[in-house]
């Protein structure tokens, strides 16, 4: 059967990031792991020194931007799955997206200030 | 384009359909990642509190830790966080054909189920001091 592929391959794009934003969120994961293994939680003060550091701050800081890409492509697939007026559909785009455009910004400021 | 309207079978009575393991799994993948995105704020203002030196953040911290309500709640991200971690890995799998067919797709299906289920009560435990 001859199939008839539609659209610019837009798709493609957030496949892939899907998935890279994935692989960082999973290594990210088993590093807090170990981590936590390895004491960053055992107190306050143990806590706070071991988010200072910087490569920590960049990682958890890329881990944040990797989960807020991934839930912009993840949130927006379900709005378009299940909400079909397209009033409605725009609206929940818009505030998903500037929720976590703000959430970026909340993230920045917590790791950053310390 | 006629060729592109082959009939296909369609059984859409939801109530009569008994989803396999590995659809059930799926679509828990969906919800979790829904009650992720949901629960986001609190997540971030947990991490915040939990960082933060002065006393009300202290405070806040505690607030958070100490209620029973709050604790359902992130005890239930737990899993969220695990169901979506280990189907997410399975997908990462699937995507390199590993698991593909119907057996293995099942096996891992239940390997992701007990995984994520077993760590979220592993974690509860530690935390209310069980183990």
């Amino acid at each position: 059967m001859k199939r008839i592929v539609v659209g610019a391959h837009y798709g493609l794009k957030d496949w892939i990031a899907q998935r890279v934003t994935a692989v960082v969120m999973a290594v990210f994961t088993i590093v807090m792991i170990a981590a936590i293994a390895g004491g960053a939680t055992s107190s306050a003060e143990a806590w706070r020194g071991f988010m200072s550091h910087g490569a920590i701050r960049i990682a958890t800081f890329l881990f944040a931007i990797s989960l807020f890409y991934h839930a912009w492509i993840g949130i927006r697939d379900i709005w378009m799955d299940y909400v079909k007026p397209a009033g409605l559909r725009l609206a929940l785009h818009v505030l998903t997206a500037l929720a976590l455009i703000a959430y970026t910004g909340w993230t920045l400021q917590i790791l950053w200030r310390l | 384009m006629p060729e592109m309207t082959k009939p296909r079978p369609k059984f859409l009575t939801l109530y009569q359909i008994r989803l396999p393991l590995a659809g059930f799994v799926s679509i828990l993948h969906r919800i979790s990642g829904a009650g992720l995105f949901l629960l986001l704020p609190l997540l971030i203002y947990t991490l915040q509190s939990s960082l933060d030196p002065q006393p009300e953040g202290v405070a806040a911290f505690q607030a958070i830790k100490n209620n029973l309500f709050v604790q359902i709640f992130l005890f239930g991200l737990c899993w969220a966080y695990l169901h979506h971690f280990c189907a997410g890995i399975r997908y990462l799998l699937l995507d390199v054909h590993v698991g593909v067919e119907k057996d293995g797709s099942h096996k891992s299906a239940i390997i992701v189920m007990l995984v994520s289920l077993s760590l979220t009560a592993l974690i509860a435990l530690k935390f209310m001091g069980v183990l």
